[in-house]
C-alpha cells in the first residue's frame, strides 16, 4: 500500500469527470486578469463573477499606489514571523486600525483568514473545553477545533433553538457551566450565501452563556452601516467576543485578522503556534490592506452599488426558475442536480464568457453541486445582464429531466 | 435487550436509508467503505442520535468510529458517564 493508494477515489473522479484537462472547473486557469471583473481563461474573454472580490478593490488606484510605496520603502517580504522580525510598525498600525475600525481594544493580524480561524481558535480551545458550531462553518473553523483538542459539538445550520437545544444538554453535563464553551458561527455563509440568524444566536448566547465568535469572512465590507459586518448590521455586536476576518474578500488582498472586546486577545500573541510559526504578511499587502479599510469606511456607495447588483442578479435568476440560496446577497448559489450537470453547464458558461465557481459536495451542502456567483460593486449593470443572459440560454442543461 | 443492543438497533434504523446504493447493512459494516456515506453524512446522522437519545456526542470522540458497533460502543460510554 503506498502512500498515493488513498488518492485511487480522487484519480478516478478526477478522470470521470474529466477535471483534468483545461479549462477545469476546480483549479480553473485565470490565464489573464484584466480588472476585478474581466479576465481570460484560455481562448475565453470572461466576467469574473466568482473571485469574492465584493467591493472591486483589487485595482483600486490608491490601494495599489499604497502598495507600490511600500514595496519601495520596505521591500518584498518581512522574511520572518510575527513573534520574530516579521512585525513591523504598519502590521501594528493596521491592528490598531482594525481595532478602532470595530470599537474594541485589541486586534491580531494573520497571515491569512484560514491561519486567523487556527490561530485564535486553537489558542483559546484546548481539551475538556467544548464548541458548538453551525453545522455548515468552514474548513479552518472545523481544522481548528480539530487541531485544538476540544469537544466539538455541531448545530444545525442557522437554527437558534437548536444550539439552544444542545447548549442545554451540555449545561446539564457540567458543573462549571457553559465557561468554557465558544458558540461559532458565520455571517454570510460562502457557499449559499444565506446569513447567520445572528439577532437569535446572541439571543441564546446572553440565555444560556459561553463566548461567540463570528467568522465575518463574507460580510465584512458587505454588510453593516460602516461595513463592520453582520454583527453590526444587526446591532448585536456587544455579544459578540470575537470576530474574525480575512484581508482575501473584499480587501482584495491577503492576510487575516481577529479582533475582540476582552483585552486579553494580546495574551493568543504568545501562545498561537499559527501566529508565531508562519511568516508574516508583506509590507505591500499590509499596505493596500490599510487603505482598502479605509475605503470600506468612506465609501458606503460600493457597498450599495454591490447590493443593488446582488438583488438585481438574484431577482433576475429567480425569474428564470433557477433554484437558489435562501436570500439576495454578494453570493448567489443556482442548486444543480448532478455534479456533470454543473460541470457541464460551467464549461458551457466559459464559452458565453462567464466565470462563475464550481462547488461539489462535499463543500457543498446538503450533497446538492452549485454554481456559486459571486458579485461585485465593480460590475456595470451590462456585466450583470451579460451573466443573466448567460443563465438564460444555458439553463435548459440544468433542467432535471435532461440527461447529463 | 442491553442498552447496546437497543441503540445498535436504532442505529440500524438510522442506516436504513443508504442500504440501496451500498453493500449489505450489518453492524460490523464499514460507514464510509461499505455503506458509502461520507464524513458529512456521519456527522448529520450523529445530530438525529443525539436529538434521539438527548445526549451530546463531540465529533471527537468518533473520529476512530468506523462501524454501526463502534459508534454503539461510544454512546453507551457517554450514556453511562453521565
Ligand atoms: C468563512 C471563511 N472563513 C475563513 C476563510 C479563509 O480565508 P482566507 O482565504 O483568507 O484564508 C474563508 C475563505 O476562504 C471563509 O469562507
Amino acid at each position: 500500500m503506498s502512500l498515493f493508494d488513498k488518492f485511487d477515489r480522487v484519480r478516478d473522479a478526477s478522470g470521470s469527470l474529466a477535471l483534468d484537462s483545461e479549462p477545469s472547473p476546480l483549479g480553473t486557469r485565470i490565464d489573464e486578469v484584466h480588472s476585478p471583473t474581466r479576465g481570460r481563461i484560455g481562448n475565453s474573454e470572461v466576467i469574473l463573477a466568482g473571485t469574492n472580490n465584493y467591493l472591486g478593490l483589487t485595482f483600486d488606484p490608491d490601494c495599489i499606489a499604497a502598495a507600490h510605496r511600500a514595496l519601495d520603502e520596505a521591500g518584498t517580504g518581512t522574511t520572518g514571523s510575527r513573534m520574530a522580525n516579521g512585525s513591523y510598525g504598519s502590521h501594528r498600525q493596521l491592528e490598531q486600525e482594525l481595532a478602532e475600525f470595530y470599537g474594541m481594544p485589541s486586534a491580531m493580524v494573520f497571515s491569512t483568514g484560514y491561519m486567523a480561524n487556527l490561530g485564535l481558535i486553537t489558542s483559546l480551545l484546548g481539551p475538556g473545553d467544548s464548541v458548538i458550531l453551525d453545522a455548515d462553518c468552514h474548513a479552518s473553523i472545523y481544522d481548528a477545533c480539530r487541531m485544538a483538542g476540544a469537544d466539538v459539538i455541531r448545530f444545525r445550520h442557522n437554527d437558534a433553538e437548536d444550539l439552544d437545544k444542545r447548549l442545554r444538554r451540555l449545561a446539564d453535563r457540567r458543573e462549571d457551566g457553559l465557561d468554557n464553551a465558544l458558540i461559532i458561527v458565520e455571517g454570510i455563509y460562502s457557499m449559499l450565501g444565506d446569513r447567520a440568524p445572528l439577532t437569535e444566536i446572541a439571543e441564546v448566547k446572553r440565555r444560556r452563556g459561553g463566548y461567540l465568535l463570528v467568522d465575518e469572512a463574507h460580510s465584512m465590507g458587505v454588510m453593516g452601516a460602516t461595513g463592520r459586518g453582520l454583527a453590526e448590521a444587526v446591532g448585536v455586536e456587544a455579544d459578540v467576543d470575537f470576530i474574525v476576518g480575512t484581508f482575501s474578500k473584499s480587501l482584495g488582498a491577503i492576510g487575516g485578522f481577529a479582533v475582540s472586546r476582552h483585552r486579553d486577545l494580546e495574551l493568543v500573541r504568545f501562545d498561537s503556534r499559527p501566529y508565531i510559526f508562519t511568516a508574516s504578511p508583506s509590507p505591500a499587502t499590509i499596505a493596500s490592506v490599510r487603505e482598502a479599510l479605509a475605503i470600506v469606511a468612506q465609501r458606503p456607495q460600493l457597498r450599495d452599488q454591490l447590493w443593488r447588483n446582488a438583488e438585481r442578479l438574484y431577482a433576475g435568476l429567480q425569474e428564470q426558475g433557477f433554484e437558489l440560496g435562501p436570500t439576495p446577497g454578494p453570493v448567489v448559489a443556482a442548486l444543480v442536480e448532478s455534479p456533470r450537470q454543473a460541470i457541464a453547464f460551467w464549461h458551457a458558461l466559459i464559452e458565453h464568457g462567464v466565470y462563475v465557481n464550481m462547488m461539489l459536495p462535499p463543500a457543498s451542502p446538503n450533497g446538492r453541486a452549485l454554481m456559486r456567483i459571486s458579485l461585485s460593486a465593480a460590475h456595470s449593470d451590462e456585466q450583470v445582464d451579460a451573466i443573466l443572459d448567460a443563465f438564460a440560454t444555458l439553463g435548459s442543461m440544468l433542467d432535471p429531466s435532461t440527461p447529463a | 435487550m442491553t442498552r447496546h443492543e437497543q441503540i445498535l438497533e436504532r442505529l440500524m434504523q438510522h442506516l436504513e436509508r443508504f442500504k440501496s446504493e451500498s453493500g449489505e447493512l450489518h453492524a460490523d459494516a464499514d460507514l464510509i467503505n461499505e455503506l458509502g456515506l461520507d464524513s458529512v453524512n456521519v456527522m448529520d446522522m450523529l445530530l438525529e442520535i443525539e436529538d434521539e437519545f438527548d445526549i451530546s456526542v463531540p465529533i471527537n470522540m468518533i473520529t476512530d468510529v468506523r462501524t454501526p458497533r463502534q459508534l454503539a460502543d461510544v454512546i453507551v460510554k457517554i450514556e453511562s458517564g453521565e
